[in-house]
C-alpha cells in the first residue's frame, strides 16, 4: 500500500506518529490527523458501503457533510457508533470499524442488490411486503437487519457527562475568519464574548486555503488573533464545541468533546460537556458547505468534494490521488485544483460547465500552473467500480434537456467536484429566521431573524475573504454596541482581490440518457436517493418537498442533507417547472451534529436521576434493615421484618401492637402547608368543601378539594392555628400538585386575597404515635400539656414541649386508634424519635411501614387519594356528603350538580371480604356480575386495596362498584388479570370499630 | 392497472419506473361538495376513506391547509396499542388495532404495522396496582393484556435496566402483544391513495379561513383558494381545533401544548419492541431503518409553535438512560415537536356540534396517531348518519355538560 503523505507541509506532527486499526488492518497516522486523512494517506479507497445497493463508498468530504465514511469507533462498552471519520481526531492505538458491508467493505455480498437496483426504487416498500400477510414479520426482519449503520454498546456507559450554564453578551458560532473577526471586535468593547468551534483549533477556511490578510500569510494573523482572544479575560474560547440547537429565548445548546480526542478520558474528565448559553446576542459564522455534481456514478470511490481535496492538501499534507480531474460549476474550485497540482499532484483537466469559464484570478492560476482547462463540457459519468479510473468528458452547449452522445476518456484515479457552496443557515432557521434565495450566487441565504442574531461570512452567502473579515467585524461591534458596549471605529482588513465569474447552477449533469434511465446519479449518498428517485416522487404525486424527503429518504441521513439536499431541491424544482426559491427547504432543526444522549443527560442519572427525599429518621429506619417504598420522590419505610419475617408476619405483628398497645410511626412525608394572611379563611373556603370559617383556633378538621370537575383531588387533615392561621397537611405524592393548585388560584384568579402559602414539608418531621397506650408514652417522656380527653379531645391541635423540645402536637388518627402526631422541627426529629422509642419499650413499642398505615386505614375504611380515587370519584361517591357545605361556594360544587355525578348508578365506594375467606384478590382488580357473560363482558367496578387483616382473621378489600352503597350484602366476583376468579361479599366499607369510639378515649 | 404488488414493481422497473402513476390526483377544488373534510393528517383521510367505502358518499374533499400528512401524524413516535383502562376508550381504540391489522391490504399500501408488542412499566406499588387493573379491564373487554413480571422483563428486553437499587425500579410492566408500530407517513399517503381511488377530491395548500353558516346550519367553508360549498363539514385538524371552532362560534375544552420527540442516528437491531414509562417519563422503540424513536415530555405550556424547550429533551435522556444506560453513547440525530390538543380528561372529541351538519374530530392529546384507522371510521359515521356510533357515543360534546368524563389521565399518581 502506498502512502499518500506529502513529505512536508501541512499541520499534522510528523514526530508524533499513531498506530491504528481500521478493519483489523494497523494503519499509521501522525497526531493532528482525522480518522479520515489518516485512511486517506495510507489509501484507503472503500469505507463504507451504501444503504440500500450496497455500493463501494469511499470518503467524500472533509467535514460534518460526510455521507459515507461512519466509522464504529472503541470497544466494547465504550464503543461509539456511527462517527464521521472526517471529524474524529485520529489517536493512539484507535480501533475503527466500518459499519457497512458483509463479509466486508471490499466484498459484500449484499452489492446484489445493485443488479435490482430499478425494483429498489423510492418508496418501493410502501408497494409489496404484503401479502401473504403473515410474512410481513419475517420481511421487516430482513430489512431491519440490513438498516442502521454502527452498534449501541451493549454495557453501561464508562465515562461520565457535565452541564454547565453559562451567560454572555455575544456568542459566536464558528471561529473561521468572520467569527475571529466578530469576536475580536466584540471582545474589543469589553463585551463578554464566548467563541465555539467544533474543529479542534481555531482557523475554519485559513486552515485549508493559502491566502494572505494584511500583506502577510493568513496564519500568521490567524496565530495573532487566536492569542488576543486566547488572553483577553472577557473571552471564553471553545474548540471542540458544536452549537447544535438554536432555542427560544437566544438559548444555544452546545456540547464540547472534551475527550474524544484522547480515546479515553484521562483522570477525572468527562467526556462531554453540554454548555447551556443563554447569550444577549448571537453572531453566526458557520461557514458553508460545497456541494457534489450530480453526474453518473458520481458516488464511486475517488469522486470526492474539491474543498475536501484542499483540505486533505493543506491541512493534514495528504495527497488523495495521483492524477485528478476538476468538475467544476464556480470558480473557487479552481483554487483547489492548484493545492493539489502544486502538492505534486497531476491535474489532467479543469472540465467547467459554463459556457464562458471562470474569472480570470481563477484562470490565470491554473494556467501559470499549467492545467488546462475545458469550458462547456461535462463529467457525465465515471469509469471505475471502487475506484475511479475514467472520467467520461463530453462537450455541452448549456441545456440541461438534451442527451450527451459522445463522450472521451480522461484517465484519473481521483475527480475533484463543486457545484458552488451552500451557506450553512442552520441555526439561523433553528432560531425561526427565514431564508432566502439568492439569485446571483444560487444558495438559500439567511433573511429575516426572529430572535437576537445576526449571520457573516459564508454562512450569509458572504464569500470573498474581505467581506468575511469586514462583514464579521461589523457584526461583532453591532452587536456588542446592542448590549450597550462602546463601540471604536471599525478595523479594515486588507485581502487578495479575485475577480470572479458567477456560478451558474447545475443541480443535474446531462448524461448519455435520459435522468430515468441513465445510471445512478446519487443527491443523497447516504440513503441511495438518485436524481430518478425525486422524479419518481414527483410523478407519483409526492411534490411537497417534505413529501419527497420522506418518499425518498432525501436528506433522513446522519448528516441530515447538509451535503445533497440542495441538488436535490434543484431536481424537484426543475421536475415540478417552478423556480427553487418556490420548492423551499425542509425544515431545519436540532441537532445540527448527532449528540450522545449521555451529555443531554448530564449528571442527572443513576441514583441522582431524580432527588431522593428521606426524612430525618431514614438511617434509623435503614438500621432496622427497613426495605423502602418509593412514593415520589419520597423513600418510605415498607416495613421493618424482625429476623425470619416475611411481609405478612411484619405487617400482622405491626398491626396487632398499634391496635393492642403501642406503634410509632414517620409520617414526616405528609405533605404540609402553612397558610396566613388576613384572607386565608377567604381563600379555604372557596378550596375546601366544609365549612373551614366555622373552626375553632385549635380544631383540627379533615377537609377534601375537589377540581373544578367535582371530583376529588387531594384530602387530609387542616388545622386552625390562629385566627388568620392555618396548617395544611396534604398526601404525600399530592404536596406539589395542592400547592401548585393554590397557588395558581391565587395567583391568577383571585390576586386580590390577601394571602401567603409556604410549603412547610420538609421543616416539620411528622412522628405518628399510635394505640392505646400512646398517651401514657407521651405522658412519660414528659408532656406540658394534659393530655387527658377533657383537655385535649379528639381533631385538636396545641403547642406543647415533650421531652423537653417544642412541639405541636396533633390529637388525629388515621388507624382508628386512640393517637397523637407530633410536629417538631426537623433537625430534631430523630432525638424524638430515639426518646419516644427508648420510653417506649416497657409498652413494646413498634416502628411500622406504609403497608401497615394501609391496611390500619383500611380497616377503618379511610381512602387513601391516588389509591381508592383515581380522578373519576365524586365526594358522594365516598360518602362524604357530610363533608360538602351548604352554606357557601367551592370549586366543584356546581359540578356536582351535574347529571352524570347526580346519577345513583356511579361507582361507589364500599367494602368486600372475599367469600371462601382466605383470598386476598390483587388489587386492581376489575369487578364483574357475570364473569360468564361473552367479551366485551360488562364490569361493575374494581378492587383499589386489598390486604390481609390480621386483627380482623380475614382478607378484607376496599373498592368501587356500580351502586355500592346499594348492594351491601350482594355479591361480585373479582376477575383477576391471571384469569382466576374470586367471589366477593360486598360489605361497609369500615371494618373495625365502626361507632369510632377507640380514637376518642 | 393501479394495484401495488410485487408484480408492479417488477414490471415498472422494466419501463424505467416511468410509467408509474400518481397516488392521488391534485385536482382544482369543485365549488360544491357534499362532505368537506378540513384536516388532510391520517384521522382527516382516513374519515373521507371510510365515507368513500362503508357509506357511499360520492362527493367528497378534503381540504390541506399544508402538505397532507405534515401535521402529528408526521411527527408521532409511531406507536400503535390498544390497552385504555376504560372500556369506552378501550373499544374505540381496540376497533382502530383491528382495522390496522388489515390496513396494509385493505389500503393497498404497506403501512408497515409491526406488531411486535408494547410494554408500560410500572415503577412503584401504584404503578402495579393500576396495571393490574388495566390487564384485568383489558382482558374483560377481550383485549390482549398481560402483566410480565421483573424477571421476565430482563429475558423480554436486553438492555433494559431491572435492578432493584435503580431510582425507579422497574416493578413489573403490562404487554399488549398485538400492539406495536407503523410506518407514519406511509399511513397518510395509503389513506390518500385508496380514498383517491374512491373519488375523493384531496387539495393541498388550501387552508380554510372561515366556517360558512346560514340559520344554524353549515353552508360551506371559505378557503385561501375560494368559498368551497358543503352540506356537511367534518373538522379535524389535530393542534388548531380551538381555531377551527373559534371560526363557528363553538368554544372547545381544549388546550395546546407542543409535544416533543427525537429519533437517534441509524443503529443495528437493539430493541425489537416497544416500551414505555409513565413514571420514568419516556418511550423508546427502534424504527426499521435503525433510528431509536423517542418520545419526550409534554411542555407545560401553551402555544402553536411546533418546537419546544431544550430541557424537556434533557429530561427525557435522562428518563432513556435510567431504562437503557447503554443508549448513554447513542446520539440524538434530530428532534422535533408537534402541538397536541389534549381534553381534561385525556379522551377525544368525535362529536356533532351545536351547528347542524358541522362536526368535530378533536382532543386527541398524545394519543392520536394508534387511532387513526377508528377515529376516521367512528367519524365517517357520524358525518354520513349525523349521530354517533355506538364507539365514539362518549366521546360527544355533550360529555363535558353532563360531566360524563372518561378519565384516562390513568390513577391520578399520587399515594398516601
Amino acid at each position: 500500500m502506498t502512502s499518500r503523505r506529502l513529505e512536508s507541509g501541512g499541520f499534522v506532527d510528523r514526530g508524533k506518529v499513531f498506530e491504528f486499526k481500521f478493519d483489523g488492518r494497523t494503519l499509521k497516522g501522525f497526531a493532528g490527523d482525522t480518522l479520515a486523512s489518516a485512511l486517506l494517506a495510507n489509501d484507503v479507497a472503500v469505507v463504507s458501503r451504501s444503504f440500500k445497493y450496497h455500493r463501494p463508498r469511499g470518503i467524500v468530504s472533509a467535514g460534518a457533510d460526510e455521507p459515507n465514511a461512519i466509522m464504529q469507533i472503541g470497544k466494547d462498552d465504550a464503543t461509539l457508533p456511527n462517527l464521521r471519520a472526517t471529524q474524529t481526531e485520529l489517536y493512539n492505538n484507535m480501533v475503527a470499524r466500518s459499519t457497512k458491508g458483509w463479509p466486508s467493505v471490499n466484498f459484500d455480498v449484499s452489492a446484489i442488490n445493485a443488479l435490482f437496483g430499478r425494483v429498489f426504487s423510492a418508496g418501493f416498500y410502501y408497494k409489496t411486503f404484503m401479502r401473504p400477510k403473515r410474512l410481513w414479520r419475517c420481511y421487516e426482519r430482513f430489512i431491519r437487519s440490513s438498516a442502521g449503520w454502527g452498534s449501541a454498546p451493549a454495557g453501561n456507559d464508562p465515562d461520565e457527562y457535565a452541564h454547565r450554564n453559562a451567560h454572555c453578551d455575544v456568542l459566536v458560532v464558528g471561529a473561521g475568519p468572520s467569527g475571529l473577526a466578530a469576536a475580536v471586535a466584540a471582545s474589543r468593547t469589553g463585551a463578554r464574548v464566548i467563541l465555539v468551534d467544533e474543529q479542534n483549533e481555531f482557523g475554519g477556511s485559513l486552515l485549508s486555503e493559502d491566502t494572505t490578510i494584511d500583506s502577510v500569510p493568513a496564519m500568521q494573523w490567524l496565530e495573532k488573533t487566536v492569542a488576543e482572544l486566547s488572553n483577553c479575560e472577557t473571552v471564553q474560547c471553545l474548540t471542540r464545541t458544536t452549537a447544535f440547537g438554536y432555542y427560544d429565548d437566544n438559548f444555544v445548546a452546545a456540547v464540547e468533546r472534551c475527550a474524544d480526542h484522547l480515546g479515553k478520558p484521562p483522570g477525572q474528565t468527562v467526556r462531554e460537556r453540554l454548555w447551556r448559553i443563554c447569550a444577549r446576542e448571537v453572531v453566526l459564522a458557520q461557514g458553508a458547505f460545497e456541494r457534489p455534481l450530480a453526474f453518473c456514478n458520481n458516488d464511486r470511490p475517488g469522486v470526492m468534494m474539491a474543498s475536501a481535496v484542499q483540505t486533505y492538501v493543506n491541512r493534514y499534507a495528504v495527497l488523495p490521488g495521483e492524477r485528478a480531474v476538476l468538475f467544476t460549476n464556480n470558480d473557487s474550485a479552481y483554487f483547489a485544483a492548484v493545492a493539489f497540482k502544486k502538492a505534486g499532484g497531476l491535474l489532467a483537466a479543469i472540465i467547467d460547465s459554463r459556457q464562458s469559464g471562470a474569472g480570470v484570478t481563477a484562470v490565470t492560476n491554473a494556467v501559470d500552473h499549467g492545467i488546462p482547462i475545458m469550458n462547456g463540457h461535462l463529467v457525465t459519468d465515471v469509469v471505475g467500480k471502487k475506484r475511479v479510473r475514467k472520467a467520461q468528458v463530453a462537450q455541452w452547449s448549456g441545456d440541461t434537456s438534451q442527451t450527451i452522445k459522445n463522450t472521451v476518456s480522461i484517465e484519473c484515479d481521483l475527480l475533484m467536484m463543486s457545484g458552488g457552496w451552500s451557506p450553512a443557515v442552520h441555526l439561523h432557521s433553528q432560531a425561526g429566521g427565514k431564508n432566502i434565495w439568492d439569485e446571483t450566487h444560487h444558495c438559500f441565504v439567511p433573511g429575516e431573524t426572529l430572535q437576537q442574531n445576526r449571520s457573516v461570512g459564508a454562512g450569509a452567502g458572504q464569500w470573498s475573504l474581505m467581506e468575511c473579515l469586514q462583514r464579521g467585524g461589523d457584526a461583532g461591534r453591532t452587536t456588542a454596541e446592542a448590549c450597550g458596549f462602546v463601540v471604536q471605529a471599525g478595523q479594515t482588513y486588507e485581502t487578495p482581490q479575485d475577480q470572479e465569474n458567477p456560478i451558474e447552477p447545475l443541480w443535474r449533469v446531462p448524461a448519455s440518457r435520459s435522468p430515468d434511465r441513465c445510471a445512478k446519479q446519487f443527491l443523497d449518498f447516504q440513503n441511495d436517493t438518485s436524481v430518478a428517485d425525486v422524479r419518481l416522487a414527483v410523478r407519483e404525486g409526492y411534490r411537497s418537498i417534505e413529501h419527497v424527503k420522506r418518499y425518498t429518504a432525501l436528506g433522513f441521513g446522519t448528516d441530515q442533507g447538509k451535503l445533497g439536499n440542495i441538488n436535490g431541491m434543484g431536481v424537484l424544482a426543475e421536475a415540478l417547472e417552478v423556480p427553487i426559491a418556490q420548492v423551499g427547504t425542509t425544515t431545519f432543526r436540532p441537532a445540527y451534529t448527532p449528540v450522545t444522549f449521555g451529555a443531554g443527560a448530564g449528571e442527572d442519572i443513576g441514583e441522582i436521576y431524580d432527588p431522593v427525599r428521606k426524612t430525618a429518621m431514614h438511617e434509623w429506619h435503614e438500621m432496622q434493615g427497613a426495605p423502602m417504598e418509593v412514593v415520589g420522590q419520597w423513600l418510605r419505610p415498607w416495613y421493618f421484618p424482625q429476623y425470619g419475617e416475611d411481609i405478612h408476619a411484619a405487617v400482622a405483628r405491626e398491626c396487632m401492637a398499634a391496635r393492642n398497645s403501642l406503634a410509632i410511626m414517620d409520617a414526616s412525608t405528609l405533605g404540609k402547608i402553612d397558610v396566613q394572611g388576613r384572607d386565608s379563611v377567604a381563600l379555604l373556603e372557596r378550596i375546601y368543601t366544609h365549612d373551614v370559617g366555622r373552626m375553632a383556633v385549635g380544631r383540627c378538621a379533615y377537609g377534601i378539594m375537589l377540581g373544578e370537575d367535582g371530583l376529588l383531588m387531594d384530602d387530609g387533615v387542616m388545622a386552625r392555628l390562629g385566627e388568620q392561621r392555618f396548617y395544611l397537611t396534604t398526601t404525600t405524592g399530592g404536596a406539589a400538585a395542592v400547592l401548585t393548585w393554590l397557588e395558581r388560584w391565587l395567583q391568577t384568579e383571585w390576586p386580590e386575597l390577601d394571602v401567603h402559602l409556604t410549603s412547610t414539608t420538609d421543616h416539620w418531621s411528622t412522628i405518628a404515635v399510635v394505640g392505646p397506650k400512646s398517651r401514657e408514652l407521651l405522658q412519660k417522656v414528659g408532656c406540658n400539656v394534659s393530655l387527658q380527653r377533657e383537655n385535649f379531645p379528639f381533631m385538636t391541635v396545641k403547642d406543647a414541649e415533650l421531652g423537653g423540645f417544642p412541639v405541636q402536637l396533633f390529637r388525629v388518627s388515621f388507624s382508628g386508634e386512640l393517637a397523637f402526631e407530633v410536629n417538631i422541627g426537623s433537625n430534631y426529629a430523630m432525638a424524638m424519635w430515639e426518646l419516644l422509642i427508648d420510653a417506649g419499650q416497657e409498652f413494646q413499642i413498634t416502628p411500622y411501614g406504609t403497608e401497615t398505615l394501609h391496611v390500619l386505614r383500611a380497616e377503618k375504611g379511610f381512602v387513601i387519594v391516588g389509591q381508592d380515587t383515581d380522578g373519576s370519584v365524586s365526594p358522594v361517591d365516598l360518602k362524604m356528603n357530610w363533608l360538602l357545605s351548604k352554606n357557601k361556594d367551592y370549586l366543584g360544587k356546581r359540578s356536582l350538580q351535574r347529571a352524570d355525578l347526580v346519577r345513583t348508578d356511579r361507582k361507589q365506594f364500599v367494602g368486600f371480604v372475599p367469600v371462601d375467606g382466605k383470598t386476598v384478590v390483587a388489587e386492581g382488580t376489575q369487578l364483574v356480575n357475570d364473569p360468564l357473560l361473552p367479551v366485551p363482558t360488562p364490569m361493575c367496578g374494581h378492587i383499589t386495596s386489598s390486604y390481609a387483616s390480621a386483627c380482623l382473621g380475614h382478607p378484607i378489600a376496599l373498592g368501587l362498584l356500580q351502586s355500592g352503597h346499594a348492594r351491601i350484602g350482594e355479591q361480585v366476583v373479582a376477575a383477576q388479570s391471571d384469569g382466576t376468579y374470586v367471589d366477593m361479599q360486598v360489605v361497609s366499607p369500615v371494618f373495625y370499630d365502626p361507632k369510632s369510639e377507640r380514637q376518642n378515649v | 392497472m393501479k394495484k401495488y404488488s410485487a408484480f408492479g414493481l417488477l414490471r415498472n422497473a422494466l419501463s424505467y419506473n416511468e410509467k408509474w402513476p400518481e397516488a392521488w390526483r391534485s385536482p382544482e377544488p369543485k365549488r360544491k361538495y357534499d362532505v368537506v373534510i378540513v384536516g388532510g393528517g391520517g384521522h382527516g383521510l382516513a374519515t373521507a376513506y371510510y365515507l368513500a367505502k362503508e357509506h357511499g358518499v360520492q362527493n367528497i374533499a378534503v381540504l390541506e391547509k399544508g402538505w397532507i400528512g405534515g401535521g402529528n401524524t408526521g411527527r408521532n413516535t409511531t406507536i400503535v396499542r390498544s390497552n385504555y383502562l376504560w372500556t369506552e376508550a378501550a373499544l374505540l381504540y381496540e376497533k382502530s388495532l383491528k382495522l390496522w391489522e388489515d390496513l396494509s391490504q385493505d389500503l393497498n399500501y404497506n403501512v408497515m404495522f409491526s406488531q411486535r408488542g408494547v410494554y408500560n412499566l410500572a415503577h412503584s406499588l401504584q404503578d402495579v396496582r393500576d396495571i393490574e387493573r388495566r390487564v384485568s379491564a383489558n382482558r374483560l373487554n377481550g383485549i390482549d393484556a398481560e402483566f410480565v413480571a421483573p424477571e421476565q422483563l430482563k429475558k423480554n428486553i436486553p438492555g433494559l435496566r431491572v435492578t432493584a437499587n435503580s431510582r425507579y425500579p422497574v416493578l413489573g410492566a403490562s404487554l399488549q402483544r398485538r400492539g406495536g408500530v407503523a410506518r407514519h407517513d406511509a399511513v397518510a399517503w395509503g389513506y390518500a391513495r385508496a380514498a383517491d381511488q374512491r373519488g375523493v377530491d384531496i387539495i393541498q395548500q388550501c387552508e380554510v379561513t372561515g366556517i360558512r353558516r346560514e340559520g344554524g346550519k353549515v353552508i360551506g367553508v371559505d378557503t385561501t383558494r375560494g368559498a368551497i360549498a358543503a352540506d356537511k363539514v367534518g373538522v379535524v385538524v389535530a393542534g388548531h381545533a380551538s381555531v377551527l371552532a373559534d371560526m363557528a362560534g363553538i368554544r372547545l375544552p381544549i388546550e395546546s401544548h407542543p409535544l416533543q420527540a427525537f429519533v437517534s442516528e441509524p443503529l443495528k437491531p437493539v430493541l425489537d419492541t416497544v416500551v414505555m414509562s409513565n413514571g420514568v417519563h419516556g418511550y423508546i422503540s427502534q424504527s426499521d431503518k435503525g433510528e431509536l424513536v423517542i418520545g419526550a415530555g409534554i411542555d407545560s405550556y401553551n402555544g402553536y409553535g411546533q418546537r419546544g424547550s431544550f430541557h424537556t429533551i434533557e429530561h427525557t435522556m435522562q428518563a432513556i438512560i435510567e431504562l437503557f444506560p447503554a443508549f448513554s453513547r447513542v446520539r440524538m440525530l434530530r428532534q422535533w415537536g408537534g402541538i397536541v390538543d389534549t381534553c381534561p380528561d385525556a379522551c377525544p372529541i368525535i362529536s356533532k356540534t351545536p351547528v347542524s351538519g358541522l362536526y368535530f374530530n378533536c382532543g386527541w392529546g398524545t394519543g392520536g396517531f394508534k387511532a387513526t384507522p377508528g377515529s376516521g371510521w367512528a367519524f365517517a359515521h357520524t358525518i354520513a348518519e349525523d349521530r354517533s356510533h355506538e364507539l365514539n357515543a362518549a366521546f360527544d360534546l355533550q360529555r363535558f355538560t353532563s360531566g360524563a368524563l372518561i378519565d384516562e389521565h390513568g390513577a391520578a399518581g399520587v399515594a398516601h
